[in-house]
């Protein structure tokens, strides 16, 4: 593997391979005092962020340290993005400055493979940390992951995203992801929060949650992107036109504790993060043994462990 | 071919070096050899403990547990050390899956540990390995068990326990067969032919 810019199009055997990865290197550092391995010494791996992050951003640099490799991070705000340089010039000067690996997160959607293309011929790989509305690939990744060790396998298991899918790109890498490794999804969202050309994507569409759930293996709760909704405010707050009120989202899409009774018994729920408790999830559904949210931060290490692995530890791909 | 029974393997050919019935008789030696060296018997408590590298090694290491469990009535504990990620040639070849590490549940400080594989050719495993270990704990010795030495150490790393010494060239290359594995016992030697 090269770059890792999307799940739209990825190998699912080279899918299988990193998320197999994944769960050998969460056991082999299972109860050890020393949780380092000296793989990637010597590679220089570097964050690049233009957008706010906790978990992406700490995952991947605790990711890389306990593979050995030096973690370099860079954030618009620090750096001379705010003396105006353009994404090609920073792009460029992080490579002839060493990076092996530019991890980048921007709010354009496409940033990710346009800095891939402009880093061809330098050796330098791109991981797509998130870019727009566009994919998340490494986050639909961890899902997967943390799905596959509670439900065991992704075949035929039908998984329900539910919220704000037009603006989310981990739905849409989501998406990719789930369907290529054989499972059925199911997004359930008002008409206002779906992409269109949704017909184009490998998934069947509802509006109904109550009547969804009963049927799922797994349910992925999205957070409602305020920061990516502009618009005349509606009656109750700025929600652009998207829907009438948060009081009436979370009525109508929000998975409260009666609605955690509809699913069958082994299902899994999660949510991406940051969530907002009492919005589109309820605080004790958050913390219910249902719940796989923390063990989705614990997988997305392991899981971007294994994503600089094959990007970085075998030969070099041209 | 059965009638070579010495020399080269001829070139894109194959020679078998031990039989099934062999590999069962020099394990088995190898067993022997264990108990005399770490001078196990019933009153020992705490016996070494056997780590094989996979993947052959970790059908190995099973193999002679047993034969040592059988002959000297002592259970030695018994786990698979994966060393894919601390390898020096990753780079030189494509992406590696990894191997799975099974470690006794009383861990391995202050005990001999056998590391055990198929063959000792450059000695390069063998250090992967032991920076492995340094990574679990800290054994009191450690100790290296091999079917076959087939020569060409890159590094001062010797065997304690051999099966059998095979002396052959760098354009030959030694296949450790396990049924476990491969579906049939026997270490064969196979000529790479006009390669380097």
């Amino acid at each position: 593997m090269k770059h890792l810019l999307a799940t739209d199009g990825l190998d699912p055997d080279l899918a299988t391979a990193v998320l197999d990865t994944a769960e050998g290197l969460k056991k082999t550092l299972l109860g050890r005092e020393v949780r380092k391995l000296p793989t990637l010494r010597g590679r220089t791996v570097i964050t690049l962020f233009y957008e706010n992050s906790t978990r992406t951003r700490v995952s991947f640099e605790i990711a890389g340290k306990w593979m050995s490799a030096d973690v370099v991070n860079v954030s618009s705000g620090g750096s001379s993005v705010g003396k105006g340089e353009s994404l090609r010039d920073t792009a460029l000067t992080l490579a002839a400055a060493g990076a092996d690996c530019v991890i980048i997160r921007h709010p354009a959607s496409g940033a990710a493979h346009r800095l891939a293309g402009w880093l061809a011929g330098t050796g330098t790989s791109v991981v797509n940390a998130g870019d727009g509305t566009h994919e998340h690939p490494t986050q639909a990744l961890l899902d997967a992951a943390t799905l596959r060790e509670r439900l065991g396998t992704l075949k035929d298991r039908r998984v329900a995203i539910v919220g704000d899918v037009l603006h989310s790109r981990v739905a849409r890498s989501n998406i990719h992801l789930l369907a290529a490794l054989g499972a059925e999804v199911v997004l359930v969202a008002p008409p206002t929060l779906l992409p269109t050309g949704v017909k184009t994507l490998p998934v069947t569409v509802s509006h109904e949650l109550d009547a969804e759930l009963p049927a799922v293996d797994a349910v992925m709760m999205l957070r409602v992107q305020a920061e990516r909704i502009t618009g005349p405010a509606g009656p109750g707050g700025s929600h652009g036109g998207f829907f009438p009120s948060a009081r009436e989202y979370s009525i109508t899409y929000g998975l409260n504790e009666k609605r955690l009774r509809l699913l069958p018994e082994h299902a899994v729920v999660l949510h991406p993060g940051p969530m907002l408790r009492g919005m589109e999830i309820a605080s004790v559904v958050a913390d219910a043994p249902a719940s796989a949210i923390t063990e989705q931060v614990r997988n997305g290490v392991h899981v971007r462990m294994a994503v600089l692995y094959h990007l970085l530890a075998g030969e070099e791909e041209k | 071919m059965a009638s070579r029974s010495r020399g080269a393997a001829e070139p894109g050919g194959e020679r078998e070096l031990l039989s099934a019935g062999d590999v069962a008789r020099t394990i088995a030696r190898m067993a022997h050899q264990v108990i005399e060296k770490t001078a196990l018997g019933a009153d020992v408590d705490d016996p070494p403990v056997l780590l094989g590298i996979p993947t052959r090694g970790t059908s190995l290491a099973t193999r002679l547990t047993e034969r040592i469990t059988e002959f000297s009535g002592v259970k030695p504990p018994t786990g698979a050390l994966d060393i894919t990620l601390y390898r020096d040639d990753l780079r030189r070849k494509p992406t590696r899956p990894l191997a799975s590490t099974r470690l006794p549940d009383a861990g391995i400080d202050d005990r001999v540990v056998i590391l055990v594989d198929d063959v000792l050719f450059s000695g390069r495993t063998v250090r992967a390995a032991l920076d492995a270990l340094r990574d679990h704990g800290r054994p009191r010795a450690v100790q290296l068990a091999v079917l076959v030495d087939r020569g060409h150490r890159e590094f001062p790393i010797r065997a304690d326990y051999v099966g059998k010494n095979v002396p052959t060239s760098r354009s030959e290359e030694v296949h450790v067969l396990l049924s476990e594995v491969d579906g049939r016992d026997a270490v064969v030697l196979r000529d790479k032919g006009v390669e380097e």
